[in-house]
């Protein structure tokens, strides 16, 4: 590994160093520079060439001159990664930040990370109870399923995630998840919170930590997330374990990403983020999910906050178009006191159907949440109305459904932060008790059948 | 240095340029110590622009660069039917024997199996002339496809000698008197269309069982149709639909930059759902591209290309064939990627200035046409549109729309109600109907045209009366108005709405399309009737007959019972006149 250590740096732009005469490097190679105070950083190659070779330093360029030493190292970047990662916390290059030992590697995984076959993947259809009835009815979650939580700054989406992370299981067997938690550029007040709550649940024994913060070199965002993957896949798919990915805040992540393309003057994309944010996102998100012939599991709840609140921002948007689905936060019901405030109407789980059902959850969960869908979206578009023309212009249908949005919003959405509804009794039954409110007649989306089972008072003595 | 033989001099990501080898354009090279495959893309002076199809990082600057004198190709024969291919026609279950379940790099696989043993049977004898597109014999490919050998383009003469037979796909099964032997594979270099005698409009529908698009936005065999929609308003959910149930014979499902497990959803579930034309499981007549978002891009650019002429080979045995992709905006930032990286000129929205023409050239591959061999064969074509935000006015979304014929335009706030598929009837439209009008009077119903035009037109009503409503509240109007929106609720709920997961409502034939348009027409006029004579509208919706008409469409047996429900529903309707 002790190859040369070249000083011929020509030039400094941002994140990026140029240099040229050098022996041929490879495209993707690490690097390490020696300043002149005898500090080191790290970078990797993002360009080589007989003439030029440009390297993305990942704690930003500061003190960097044309003396500094550039050495190769001749390899593209890989994690020690071990069973010994539980239980760690590293750094968002991925060194103890935790004051323990260095991982003693059992292998050295490239965090670039490969594509799954999509003839190798396994589709995901294992039901994962979260206890939060918004979730667990409307967009429910499988394992192997990548859910991003879409937010907006100043609203609870860390404690959601939390809950999901404490709450999170299957409904009929005993399987744990380890949690993957990764940080990128958040706070380290918002990362106490985290590793509060994990610590205080026992959670912690259990979960790996990934953690680059707000006063963290910025481009080492860059790779935080790819350590954070690539020991969830060695987890996963070595050591049969299910994992759980949360990562915070892609956001953060996206802003290094428009960084380093602004830097190399590359053609922006729409708002000055890089043409490929959509294939780097790809590259992340896609490591999640189940494969043929493995025990273990990679569910991803990545969470971002929306720029402006503003879900067709391109992180948001490009991260929703990969995605399968999204739970978004909704400023209006936190402001009017809803814990947890999520907007079921934009939200959506697209694994849903293969989760739910007869022996996963219940025969009539479908028609439920369907209805429950469409009910409280004609009544919170009658809200608008109302306020234009009063109650008075509404016949009884609208009446009906005007009057389930609020309660719809105040029983069923509102839970205690520590509240674990279960699927049946917590969730299910709670939704038929409020569609009770409207006449069945008005409730088309349902099967008759659910309605003589399950309907309060038209149910049938068993 | 030989002109055959380069070396690396740059690597960028996917695009790397290679000094002292003088290919040609589009030729298929290998780079690297471990001969990645990569195409020639620019000649730039001495150096030679390659877009790689595989991970490159590792790769250093001065490894060989080898021409292997082909431009990119698809092997077509025997054995396409049911597989599963990666962007450059790699089978993603080879891939899997000998990579594991991640792709790693540095693997060739040949499209085809050169090795299986195929029932050959020749349907020309000695002395016959044959000439290019000819069918020379029949292989039973799958349980419903017979997979017509063609004489490859370019070539002809009269038979030598034929033979039927078991024989691999590389064999010689026919020879020509100049010499020529005819294997049952040929090549074809995808970025070339395959050629064809002359194109005809289309005049047949693409049925497809979906209500909303058969029938008020009809697409025909031989057309093109843009699916543009924001995520989760039901592009991939609505191109699936029709990879199951259109009436096609052969469907080639693109997907392209999407979803890993889309992928694995169509393959555990095609082969046990039931073609309702052929009775047989879906499976055997699908091919399938799958390059994912987290594939590499060059592949992903490649990939539609390698799919529609998969596509155009089963036409040219005289098939219809239906081809989609998902998504043509996934496509279309590979090549804003790759163009970004040759540091060319950006247009618009940094995609190349050629992206219009090229999407103008994938979507011109579809057509009706009369075959080499003079028969009638097609390709329709579906192309998903992701527009950033879902605003359309995007480049391409406005380069698909100015060539499509058919739009339909999924909304995000119909998907927000969960009012699927999210189709808006109001801003889509088909060029169709008028081509297509004839062939529904002679095969569905002779006012087949009329029915549609009065569906459309209470739909338009409505959304006229909605900025009423808007305003002072749907009681203010008056009640020929408020039943004229109940009908149109009719509508949308009981016939534009389809719940594509549910196993009935999931695929309508025309007839019953036809059969529920007209009993929602039947709907208004008792109702007129009842409420000319005295009946209160809130009775007449409510009549218990017309809930049962509404929910029987979930139930096997429909086609059969809707008559009697229509005429029960018109029975109760009144009677609710005479109890008042
Ligand atoms: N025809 C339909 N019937 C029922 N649900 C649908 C239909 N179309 C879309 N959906 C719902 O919408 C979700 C998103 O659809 P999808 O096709 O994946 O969207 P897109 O490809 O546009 O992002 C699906 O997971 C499904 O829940
Ligand atoms: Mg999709």
């Amino acid at each position: 590994m002790s190859g040369k250590e070249y000083r011929t740096i020509t030039d400094v732009k941002g994140p990026l160093v140029f240099l040229n005469k050098t022996e041929p490097v490879s495209f993707g190679e690490i690097v390490q520079l020696r300043l002149s105070d005898g500090s080191m950083k790290n970078g990797q190659v993002l360009d080589t060439s007989d003439d030029q070779v440009i390297v993305q330093v990942f704690e930003g360029t500061a003190s960097v001159d044309r003396q500094t030493g550039v050495k190769f190292l001749g390899d593209v970047f890989k994690l020690p990664v071990s069973k010994d990662l539980i239980g760690r916390i590293l750094d968002g290059a991925g060194r103890p930040r935790d004051g323990g030992p260095e991982i003693v590697a059992d292998d050295m995984a490239d965090i670039i990370g490969a594509a799954i076959n999509p003839y190798s993947r396994q589709s995901p259809e294992s039901f994962i109870q979260t206890g939060i009835s918004a979730i667990d009815a409307c967009t429910s979650l499988v394992r192997g399923q990548k859910l991003p939580i879409f937010s907006a700054s100043g609203l609870p989406h860390n404690d959601i995630a939390l809950q999901i992370a404490r709450q999170a299981k299957l409904v009929d067997s005993d399987d744990d998840f380890v949690v993957v938690f990764c940080a990128m550029g958040i706070t380290a007040e918002e990362y106490n919170f985290f590793v509060h709550d994990l610590e205080r649940t026992g959670a912690l024994e259990n979960a790996a930590l990934f953690v680059n913060l707000a006063d963290d070199p910025a481009v080492e965002r860059l790779i935080t997330p790819r350590l954070a993957l690539t020991a969830a896949e060695y987890l996963a798919f070595e050591h049969d374990y299910h994992v759980l990915v949360i990562y915070t805040d892609m956001t953060n992540y996206c802003e290094s990403l428009r960084q380093i393309g602004a830097a190399r003057e590359e053609v922006p994309g729409r708002r000055g983020y890089p043409g490929y944010m959509y294939t780097d996102l790809a590259m992340l998100y896609e490591r999640a999910g189940l494969v043929k012939g493995k025990k273990g599991s990679i569910t991803q709840f990545p969470i971002l906050t929306m720029p402006g609140d503003d879900i067709t921002h391109p992180i948001p948007d490009l991260s929703g178009y990969i995605t399968e689905g999204q739970i978004v936060i909704s400023r209006e019901l936190h402001q009017k006191g809803i814990y947890p405030p999520i907007n079921v109407l934009p939200s959506l789980s697209r694994l849903m159907n293969a989760g739910i059902g007869p022996g996963k959850t219940r025969e009539d969960h479908k028609s439920v949440s369907d209805q429950l869908y469409a009910a409280y979206a004609q009544g919170r578009e009658l809200r608008g109305l109302v306020a234009i023309v009063g109650e008075d212009a509404l016949n009884e249908r609208d009446l009906q459904l005007l009057k389930f949005s609020d309660i719809f919003e105040d029983q069923f959405l509102r839970q205690g932060r520590d509240e674990d509804r279960t699927i049946h009794e917590g969730t299910l039954d709670l939704a038929w008790k409020l569609l009770a409110n409207i006449d069945t007649k008005y409730l088309v989306r349902l099967d008759q059948k659910w309605i003589d089972k399950y309907h309060p008072t038209d149910k049938k003595e068993e | 240095m030989s002109e055959e033989n380069g070396v690396i001099y740059r690597i960028s990501g996917p695009v790397v340029t290679a000094i002292g080898i003088a290919p040609r354009m589009y030729e298929v090279v290998r780079v690297g110590n471990e001969g990645l495959m990569g195409e020639v893309i620019e000649l730039h002076g001495d150096q030679s622009v390659i877009q790689v199809y595989e991970e490159t990082s590792g790769i250093k600057p001065g490894e060989p660069v080898v021409r292997t004198g082909q431009t990119l190709s698809v092997q077509l024969g025997p054995g396409l039917l049911t597989q599963i291919y990666d962007g450059i026609q790699r089978p993603l279950p080879k891939l899997e024997e000998t990579m594991g379940v991640f792709i790693t790099r540095g693997v060739d696989a040949d499209g085809l199996d050169l090795e299986k043993k195929w029932d050959f049977n020749a349907n020309v004898k000695a002395g016959d002339e044959v000439s290019a597109g000819h069918v020379i014999g029949i292989v039973q490919e799958t349980e419903t496809i017979e997979h017509r050998v063609m004489i490859p383009p370019g070539k002809g003469g009269v038979v030598k000698k034929i033979d039927s037979g078991s024989f691999n796909i590389t064999e010689t099964v026919c020879k020509l008197e100049d010499g020529t032997e005819i294997a049952m594979m040929q090549e074809w270099p995808v970025r070339h269309p395959r050629p064809f005698i002359q194109k005809y409009a289309p005049d047949v529908p693409l049925m497809t069982g979906q209500r909303i698009l058969d029938f008020l936005f009809p697409l025909a065999k031989g057309g093109t149709a843009g699916i543009p929609g924001p995520f989760g308003s039901g592009k991939t959910v609505t191109q699936q639909q029709l990879a199951k149930w259109s009436d096609a014979q052969i469907v080639v499902y693109i997907g392209c930059g999407e979803r890993g497990n889309e992928m694995t959803e169509v393959l555990d579930e095609f082969p046990h759902l039931i073609d309702p034309n052929t009775n047989k499981p879906l499976m055997n007549r699908t091919v399938m591209i799958a390059n994912t978002s987290n594939m590499p891009v060059a592949a992903r650019e490649a990939s539609v290309y390698t799919g529609v002429t998969i596509a155009e080979y089963f036409r040219d045995m005289g098939y219809n064939v239906a081809l989609m992709a998902d998504s043509t905006s996934r496509w279309a930032e590979a090549m804003r990627e790759i163009s970004s990286r040759l540091e060319e000129m950006p247009g618009e929205e940094g995609y190349p200035a050629y992206l219009s023409s090229r999407l103008a050239e994938f979507y011109e591959r579809a057509g009706r046409v009369q075959t080499l061999a003079g028969d009638d064969g097609s390709v329709s074509v579906i192309g998903a549109v992701s527009p950033p935000g879902g605003d359309i006015s995007e480049p391409v979304s406005q380069g698909t729309l100015r060539i499509v014929k058919v739009f339909w335009g999924l909304d995000a706030g119909l998907a927000r109600q969960r009012h699927f598929p999210a189709i808006n009837w109001l801003s889509s439209y088909s060029l169709y109907p008028q081509a297509l009008d004839q062939w529904y009077r002679d095969n569905i119903a002779s006012d087949f045209p009329e029915v549609r035009t009065e569906i459309s037109t209470l739909l338009q009503v409505e959304a006229e009366l909605q900025e009423i409503v808007q305003l002072v509240g749907s009681d203010a109007l008056p009640i020929d108005q408020q039943l004229t929106l109940e009908v149109a609720r009719m509508i949308r709920e009981f016939f534009l709405q389809q719940n594509a997961f549910h196993d009935v409502d999931t695929y309508s034939d025309l007839k019953l399309q036809y059969d529920m348009a007209r009993a929602i027409l039947s709907f208004q006029e008792e109702a007129k009737k009842a409420i000319a004579g005295g009946a209160q509208l809130e009775d007449v919706v409510n009549v218990p007959a017309r809930t049962d008409l509404m929910r029987g469409r979930f139930e096997k047996g429909y086609n059969d019972k809707i008559g009697e429900l229509v005429s029960e529903m018109g029975k109760q309707i009144s009677s609710s006149m005479e109890a008042n």
